[in-house]
């Protein structure tokens, strides 16, 4: 009997060890950022180049900071989502027009809407890689303390926002 | 006659396909001379970076030869030519200049990017299994042939031929049935 369980128990260890590997995303690489203060800047705004943004501005508030530019493909994905986020109202959506130019950058948001509260605007990437930003769009999720709390890698969809990022924005806000 | 007449035709003709020959090299050289022209900035451009402090270059090199660029994540980012692994590729080359070790640079890329960006990570509790998981693996897989050997050993001794199968054996050995 053993000399059949033994090879049955090795494939279905296997098999389970291949079936979690190969739905993985090899993509999302998790964030050591996680858990540390969000790295701090001040960067001009993408609509006006007088004003200035820094994550300190937006310290006692639960808030999102969307890394996004012109040319990302994906962006244009979630962008109604993000639309339809900041309708609601949830939580100040800011923006980081991350190393686009900036009449494309406000060109885009002119076409396709404007979810963000502002955008700070990233040209030459500096801050996307003080935030490890490896793939346009991203989205941290930063708590009141200007703490990171979460981060979504690539296009944000439906379930993510609703199963994860919502509860977590009512959760911190308490 | 036939013959002179139909060279004097073929002449003209021959020379009309050699004066377009000519237009065709002097157009295919004139395009050549545009492209060269065109092509001198863009190679003065690529050839700034070999005109950096060598000393800088070949420590970025080693260093970058080590990382993992995140965008296409079997290149290092020595090799990567997406526009991350240039912006990475500046930030260390920023880094040596400003005088920083080289374990200093791997903290500032995994203090960013995680563990995930070298290419040998470091062992620690969570990168115990994958470090020692083919050691562990490979003296289960000794242990386990020792075990088999031994109890077939066991096995064969337990069992010896009795007289009549040995009989036997040789009967059929010998093939008298």
């Amino acid at each position: 009997m053993t000399r059949f369980l033994v090879p049955l128990g090795l494939f279905l260890v296997l098999a389970v060890f291949l079936a979690i590997g190969l739905n993985r995303d090899p993509r999302e690489v998790p964030s050591p950022l996680i858990g540390k203060p969000a790295p701090a800047f001040r960067l001009e705004q993408l609509a006006d180049p007088a004003k200035t943004f820094s994550p300190e501005d937006m310290k006692g508030k639960v808030w999102l900071l969307n890394v996004w530019a012109s040319w990302c493909v994906s962006c244009r994905q979630e962008h109604p989502l993000l639309v339809e986020f900041a309708r609601r109202g949830i939580a100040p959506l800011v923006g980081l027009d991350y190393k686009d130019a900036r009449p494309d950058g406000l060109g885009w948001l002119r076409q396709f809407g404007n979810p963000y509260m502002l955008s700070a605007y990233d040209a030459d990437g500096r801050v996307g890689i003080d935030y490890g930003v490896y793939g346009v769009p991203e989205t941290y999720l930063i708590d009141k303390a200007g703490v990171i709390r979460h981060k979504h890698i690539g296009p944000i969809n439906e379930e993510a926002l609703s199963k994860k990022i919502v509860p977590m924005i009512a959760e911190l806000n308490k | 006659m036939i013959r002179s007449r139909r060279e004097a035709v073929a002449t003209p003709g021959a020379r009309s396909r050699e004066a377009l020959a000519g237009t065709i090299r002097r157009a295919i050289g004139l395009v050549a001379a545009v492209m060269a022209l065109l092509a001198t900035p863009a190679l003065a451009g690529e050839a700034a970076p070999l005109a950096e402090d060598p000393v800088v270059e070949k420590r970025l090199n080693a260093i970058s030869e080590e990382l993992r660029c995140l965008v296409c994540q079997n290149e290092s980012l020595a090799g990567s030519r997406a526009d991350l692994a240039q912006d990475l590729r500046r930030e260390i080359r920023n880094l040596i200049k400003q005088g920083k070790t080289d374990a200093e640079i791997m903290d500032f890329m995994v203090g960013r990017y995680g563990d995930f960006v070298r290419y040998r990570p470091p062992v620690k509790p969570t990168t115990w299994l994958l470090w020692g998981g083919p050691f562990v693996l490979g003296l289960a897989g000794v242990a386990g042939l020792v075990a088999y050997l031994r109890r077939r050993g066991r096995r064969v001794d337990e069992n010896p031929l009795s007289d009549e199968d040995r009989k036997r054996a040789e009967a059929l050995l010998e093939n008298k049935p």
